[in-house]
């Protein structure tokens, strides 16, 4: 087997505009959206309104339960059959804040509920509203304990945009299909855009360690 | 009795959690300036009491009034407002401390002051300084609470109460969780508070300190007062057996 080193070298600037075209706006999007839509299921999931915990046990039911390939396909290809038409790139962003809206809020819930309730006592004791101990005193505590965890769903959905690919949104993964399926050189395409989301998503770990280490400096040890 | 108006005013309070009846239905009156020691064996409901009065356990029935402020009735339905009004009038002192982990020993006792009370900031943390300096923690101001010990977080706990500036404190044993060793810190700190003439009412196991330190005893049992009245009548020599019974295990354990 030979690889082609020349064109791989060529093809790396056209990949790399995709990642920050396509790969990295379309994560960072989807990524805010779908904590904002986790926060509030995970508020409704930890509610004592059993309507609004049932319509968020749902939501993460659906979500977890089906793959978001077809929830992709099901926004693109199949919403227009119904008269809605939406373009790849919106398209795309809806079904993945909704996919990371669904795993983040099971993650953000368990959070919230890791924080002890002595913790709420405490922030009533001192005159505070429900909101305002939950805003002050429970999420900053929450958001430590959360940051492991969100930082696999933020790397996974690193790697899922190349799904996005299907529904023709010019990502770093298109970029490289278009790339081989003109040059027949699919093997040094396709391993250079695993090499190429390996390193995003090392940069991202880095990142991770940092920001524990940040929130870590009030804990015991 | 002090001829006075009593500070707190409290008939037929009633509290059950499901079918367990927690407090039958509990009187208690405190004048400004009284200490008053809940004793009694564990379960009889002398923390409920505490929590009823800090708005963080909702009463079944019963009045609760606080002079100056309105009479608050648990037997309609009270809206969130009045219980949260009570909440303004008292502040606790949790047995497990409660800091805020996040935040640093001043952070933890000018977020009332400043986030609630909308006070100056500036003023706030002169003053917090001031009362961490009377606890010995003046130096401490910076510290995060899972670097302090246990009798200095309890004696953050007390100063994040004070600044509350609340016209009663509460006092959940607050000397329970900690080693021996580190006791006498904490009570000396309540001491002195006592001196200082602050109203409180504090739940303990420390008999000893409580007949030092409180005006009124107020002994409960399953749910009811059995015996209150002043500290050297009600451990000294108590007129009922069950009182009389559980102070004398508690003073000689052995």
């Amino acid at each position: 087997m030979t690889i082609d080193w020349e064109l791989a070298a060529s093809s790396f600037w056209p990949m790399l505009e995709g990642a920050i075209k396509g790969t990295i706006p379309l994560t960072l999007a989807s990524f805010s959206i779908g904590l904002a839509i986790a926060l509030v299921v995970a508020l409704m999931r930890i509610s004592r309104n059993r309507v609004l915990a049932g319509v968020a046990r749902a939501y993460v039911s659906v979500i977890r339960g089906t793959p978001l390939l077809v929830q992709l396909f099901v926004i693109f290809f199949g919403l227009p059959s119904i008269g809605v038409n939406i373009d790849p790139w919106p398209s795309a962003i809806i079904a993945f804040s909704l996919n990371v809206g669904g795993y983040a809020a099971e993650v953000i819930r368990a959070a919230i509920l890791s924080v002890p309730k002595g913790q709420w006592e405490a922030g009533y004791t001192i005159g505070m509203s429900q909101t305002q101990t939950l805003r002050r005193i429970i999420l900053p505590q929450a958001a430590r304990v959360s940051v492991p965890p969100l930082s696999n769903t933020f790397i996974s959905l690193v790697k899922d945009t190349s799904l996005a690919s299907l529904i023709l949104v010019t990502e770093m993964f298109r970029v490289a299909q278009q790339i081989a399926a003109s040059s027949f050189e699919f093997m040094a395409l396709y391993l250079q855009a695993a090499a190429m989301y390996w390193v995003i998503c090392l940069l991202l770990s880095m990142v991770q360690v940092r920001l524990e280490r940040r929130l870590d400096r009030y804990v015991a040890k | 009795m002090s001829p006075s108006k009593p500070l707190l005013d409290v008939t037929g309070l009633q509290k059950s959690f499901g079918e367990n009846t927690v407090l039958s239905s509990i009187d208690l009156r405190v004048n400004p300036g009284q200490v008053t020691a809940l004793i009694g064996p564990s379960g009889s409901g002398k923390t409920t009491v505490l929590r009823c009065l800090n708005g963080l356990e909702q009463p079944d029935a019963g009045t609760v009034a606080f002079d100056g402020g309105p009479q608050v009735n648990f037997d309609s339905r009270t809206s969130r407002q009045q219980r949260e009004s009570l909440r303004t009038r008292s502040a606790m002192v949790f047995q497990g401390y409660n800091l805020f982990p996040h935040m640093t020993v001043l952070q933890n006792v000018i977020e009332g002051p400043v986030q609630v009370q909308r006070r100056p900031k500036a003023e706030v943390i002169a003053e917090a300084e001031q009362l961490l300096a009377r606890v010995g923690l003046a130096e401490k101001r910076d510290q995060y609470p899972h670097e302090l010990s246990g009798g200095q977080q309890q004696r953050v706990g007390i100063v994040r109460a004070l600044a509350l500036r609340p016209s009663l404190l509460l006092f959940d044993e607050p000397t329970s969780a900690l080693d021996p060793e580190l006791v006498a810190d904490v009570l000396t700190v309540i001491k002195e508070l006592a001196e200082e003439g602050w109203t409180m009412v504090l739940v303990t196991h420390e008999l000893t300190f409580a007949r030092e330190v409180a005006d009124q005893v107020v002994f409960m049992d399953g749910g009811v007062v059995v015996e209150q009245g002043p500290a050297s009548e009600v451990l000294r020599a108590p007129r009922e057996e069950r009182t009389r019974r559980f102070v004398h295990r508690l003073l000689n354990p052995f």
